[in-house]
């Protein structure tokens, strides 16, 4: 999230699209509720069903599963031919006045630079046209064709109303009112917030679905003010904090990259992650990259991490691929490439796509082991449940260890909430039986493989030798060690220009500012750098105070970055400086310094005259309506159809899903058609549910205790199902077999002239738990990702749907 | 007077009954009643902060368990509630988070470290030495014999792509951190967390 729960209270319009706030995140959705009575706000809702969230909206749209690109580009047609944008915004915060290289083009679907072979781009030409300092090249009267503003609006000019409603099946006056709504919001003094989750990531268009919103968000003046943003619903309680720390394939920790292969050197790596700033005088805040890594180099490696050794740079992996994520992971399994998989609170046989796929892969492996609270079905994928998991055990080879651990109420520690909070927790009980931590785990297995490394010697154990590891308790280190590991030390007394010491040696820094590039500085985490400071631990304050009760809050807890907890808040004030939003001012220059609730982006002293851009970590220090080189499938946003859709692609048939999208073979191999799954299938949570875990729990277990899918009334009434009856539903992967539930709730809707029904599948059905058996989700999803992210499709794929007799039991 | 929830809850338990007696003419006979009367369980109870373990909204919560910390008394969580002062979800829970107690106690939360050998049918229960051990000797016969230490360009590149790790989404920031530095420095690449899906 850009901006914090509370805030939500601010918006003058809120749109939920791509989520379902009201089920997934109840206690964060009463804050839609306050804006909806304080401020008068309306509810926008845009969703294949009539969710619960729906059911509160002033405005409900229904649309196809896969089609947000074309929605919501028309939407930015609208603006752009309604003139409904804030000019002043767009003109000074975005890169709308940048003049778009020659070269650059698109035609029929594809960018330029497109090869067929490798399904992938030569993105050369998706830059500006930079003038001889390096210096991207400026229209600020917008005549140049070639300005950004106006290729976006040649791009987005084939998504009249007709054509979006003929591919998302949204009625036209209907998406008329939703576009007036939005436009509305265009005034200085009036935000919109945009609210969504999975809806949108779990697309292979994911990325640009919520790049189009936030496109949407910069041209009506959206971000950075109050009531305003792009606000992800992180749907786990610490997965920012996972995702912040780089716990994913290619990431280091605070959002460093993992080098990869072309990168020999140090010297070599640092090359694309200096970011000169392309307009003069920006702050390109990755300039300070050398620092980050430096010092996270020094917090792993301690003395072993010189400039002499490149920071030990050798030590750190390299990628041969772009990343070895779950799909690839699982394909490689799938071949015999994986020996050995470690899942730490984690459940891949329900998680990820295609069941079928993930249950033989696993079987191919020589050892698994789970580390959970509780009962897995990974854990026990090997065992014979049934059709629910049909097995054979003592066909399968793999060595097993189930691992118990701690939960949240038996620990320690911090979790980064969506709104970028880093709040403390402590540990209540002690866990059942014999239960550990996952950090005695970790160090555990840690020790012993240092100590057989010591011994024996092996594959390079440079990295594992000279890992630091100087915690007051080594075998199960306490949280607080880590934290202000996370948080750095000064390795030296650190001097100012006139000598004088700012930090003592070993003292734990206040802010990243203090990070250095030579070796005197240690972190393990750049962001978290002023979670955890000589005056305590921050992430445990409880201070609920909030100026103007504005939503801020800014002593509870600690926010990365900076404890800032409205990003890009510059962007709130004018280009003098003063508040678009008078009556609820973030920020505003007094004639000497930025003053107000939350802590600036950028010096407090950065005079507006300075014309320093509020988005500090781009190079341009403005919003991209264009992104340059950054999206795997181009610049600007395009719609593409899913990679299993009920629909050819109205707009370009020779190129119907995302040309960039990796696809494995036997994943393609798996894709059915609407010929034979004519049904579009969509994946959601139930609000009385979370994932695989609550089906634990006995009073969830009673509140929604099996598996269902939620059908139309008109899809049942032509296949003869009744309420409560029992169905088949089958993707070219696999079949479920469960109980219907007939709804009013989800209505076929006209695409391309032809009515098309959307069959809901609840996802938190397994074989271990308190609940009945179900088979899951997953059983029918397609194993296809995100071109940017390989996030699975999860949002949209074709099924069909028979009546059937219930389960022989 | 600074007044913990807790006490706060002791005073009002015997006032209410107090006064309710006392309205009805008992004053006496009340206030005996109140200070006779079972006290509230929780007053007895200590009181933690947490956050919920579910979604990212992180709602405040209270988790009041028996045992006073002490060595050899046996700490029991008998009650979750929303957390009033937290600024977001102001003592309120959802479905999920008013079940806390329930995942807490699931009878499928796991107690001893299993293992199963190759080829059978059932789980048995080990040591963590055991299987610490052994763990640890398979990573390191896999490692040793599939590491990549320079690729076919001989670029040095200290990978290992033939054991990976799915990390958690509701362990703490220094749990993941702890387990980056361990992944890492072992030259892990196949490795991801719940953000992917």
């Amino acid at each position: 999230m850009t901006n914090t729960w509370q805030d939500i209270k601010n918006a003058n319009l809120v749109i939920v699209m791509g989520g379902n706030a009201a089920e997934a995140h109840p206690c964060g959705f009463k804050w839609v509720i306050e804006a909806k009575i304080e401020n008068k706000a309306k509810l926008l809702v845009v969703d294949p069903r009539f969710t619960r969230t729906a059911s509160v909206a002033d405005y409900y749209a229904p649309i196809r599963p896969g089609t947000d690109i074309a929605f919501l580009s028309g939407v930015i047609r609208y603006l752009l031919e309604k003139d409904a944008i804030q000019h002043e915004y767009v003109r000074a915060y975005t890169n709308a006045s940048l003049i778009i290289k020659d070269g650059f083009s698109f035609k029929d679907g594809l960018f330029s630079g497109y090869d067929e072979e490798t399904r992938t781009y030569d993105k050369s030409s998706w830059d500006y046209d930079l003038d001889d300092k390096g210096f991207a090249k400026v229209d600020d009267t917008w005549q140049n064709p070639r300005c950004v503003i106006n290729m976006l609006r040649e791009h987005v000019a084939r998504y009249t109303p007709e054509m979006v409603s003929r591919i998302c099946g949204t009625p036209q006056d209907t998406y008329l009112e939703v576009c007036e709504l939005i436009a509305s919001t265009a005034a200085p003094d009036k935000a919109m917030t945009s609210l969504f989750a999975l809806g949108w990531t779990q697309h292979s268009v994911g990325a640009q679905n919520i790049r189009t919103m936030a496109m949407i968000q910069l041209l009506l003046g959206n971000i950075g003010v109050a009531g305003g943003g792009m606000n992800a619903l992180r749907g786990h309680s610490n997965i920012q904090g996972l995702t912040d720390v780089g716990l994913l394939s290619d990431a280091m920790p605070g959002y460093l990259t993992l080098p990869k292969d072309g990168e020999p050197t140090f010297a070599e790596y640092m090359k694309t992650r200096q970011f000169k700033p392309l307009r003069p005088g920006q702050t390109s805040y990755w300039q300070n990259y050398n620092k980050f890594i430096i010092s996270l180099q020094k917090t792993l490696y301690g003395d072993a991490a010189q400039a002499a050794n490149d920071w030990a740079y050798d030590w750190l992996p390299k990628l041969d691929v772009p990343l070895y994520d779950i799909i690839r992971a699982f394909e490689m399994m799938t071949h015999g490439e994986i020996n050995g998989y470690i899942c730490q609170g984690f459940n891949p046989l329900q998680a990820f796509p295609d069941k079928g796929k993930i249950r033989k892969a696993l079987g191919n492996l020589k050892f698994l082991v789970t580390m959970d609270p509780l009962d897995t079905e990974t854990s026990r994928f090997w065992e014979n449940f049934g059709p629910q998991n049909p097995s054979d055990p003592a066909k399968i080879q793999t060595e097993v260890f189930q691992l118990p651990v701690t939960c949240f109420a038996e620990e320690n520690g911090s979790l980064v909430n969506s709104a970028r909070w880093l709040q403390w927790h402590w540990k209540a009980a002690d866990p059942p039986g014999d239960a550990q931590s996952d950090i005695f785990i970790m160090a555990g297995i840690f020790h012993r493989l240092r100590e057989m490394y010591r011994k024996e010697g092996g594959a390079f154990p440079d990295a594992l030798l000279n890992l630091r590891w100087d915690y007051t308790n080594p075998f199960d280190p306490d949280a607080e060690d880590l934290a202000k590991e996370m948080n750095g030390r000064a390795l030296t007394d650190l001097k100012d220009p006139s000598g004088a010491v700012t930090v003592h040696a070993g003292q734990l820094l206040d802010g990243f500012a203090q990070l250095r590039d030579d070796g005197t500085t240690a972190a393990g985490c750049w962001i978290f750098t002023g979670s955890y400071t000589e005056r305590g631990n921050m992430m445990a304050r409880r201070d609920a105070t909030d100026p103007r009760e504005q939503g801020i809050a800014p002593n509870w807890a600690w926010a990365w970055p900076a404890n800032r907890r409205i990003l890009y808040n510059r962007a709130s004030a004018d280009v003098a400086g003063k508040p678009w939003n008078p009556v609820k001012p973030i920020l505003e220059w007094d004639g000497s310094r930025w003053v107000g609730i939350d802590t600036p982006d950028y010096t407090p002293t950065t005079k507006p005259s300075d014309s320093v851009g509020p988005f500090i970590m781009n190079a341009e220090g403005v919003g991209r309506l264009f992104a340059r080189s950054l999206m795997a499938e181009g610049p600007f946003p395009e719609h593409y159809e899913p990679l299993e859709s009920p629909s050819e692609n109205l707009l370009h048939p020779a190129v119907n899903s995302n040309p960039a999208a990796r696809v494995f073979a036997d994943d393609r191999a798996a894709f059915g058609t609407a010929k034979d799954f004519p049904y579009v299938g969509t994946t959601y949570r139930l609000t009385e549910h979370f994932h695989f875990w609550t089906k634990h729990a006995l009073i969830n277990s009673i509140l929604q205790p099996e598996e269902f899918v939620e059908i139309g009334e008109a899809l049942a009434h032509e296949k003869g199902i009744d309420q409560g009856g029992w169905v088949r539903v089958s993707s070219k992967r696999g079949t479920v077999v469960c109980k219907a539930y007939v709804t009013k709730r989800i209505k076929p809707l006209l695409v391309a002239g032809h009515p098309t029904h959307v069959v809901g599948v609840p996802l938190h059905w397994g074989f271990t738990g308190q609940a009945r058996k179900g088979y899951g989700a997953n059983t029918l999803t397609p194993s296809v990702g995100d071109a940017n992210t390989q996030t699975p499709e999860f949002k949209a794929f074709l099924v069909n749907l028979e009546k059937a007799s219930g389960p022989v039991s | 007077m600074q007044l913990s929830r807790r006490s706060f809850l002791k005073i009002t338990g015997a006032g209410f009954a107090a006064s309710a007696f006392g309205a009805l003419g008992f004053a006496a006979a009340g206030l005996a009643l109140a200070s006779a009367v079972r006290p509230f369980k929780l007053a007895h109870a200590r009181e933690t902060r947490n956050t919920c373990t579910y979604c990212s909204v992180a709602c405040g919560i209270l988790i009041y368990s028996l045992g006073d910390g002490a060595k050899n008394a046996r700490s029991d969580i008998i009650h979750i509630e929303g957390d009033p002062d937290h600024p977001v979800n102001r003592g309120t829970l959802c479905p999920k988070g008013s079940a806390l107690l329930d995942i807490v106690h699931a009878p499928t939360r796991l107690r001893n470290p299993r293992y199963r050998a190759p080829g059978s049918a059932a789980f048995k229960d080990v040591s963590w030495d055991f299987a610490l051990d052994r763990i640890a000797r398979l990573m390191k016969e896999d490692r040793d014999k599939h590491f990549i230490a320079k690729n076919s360009k001989g670029v040095t590149v200290n990978r290992w792509t033939s054991t990976g790790m799915l990390a958690a989404s509701a362990s703490s920031s220094e749990t993941s951190f702890l387990t980056w530095k361990v992944a890492r420095s072992l030259g892990m690449v196949v490795f991801d967390n719940q953000a992917r899906v």
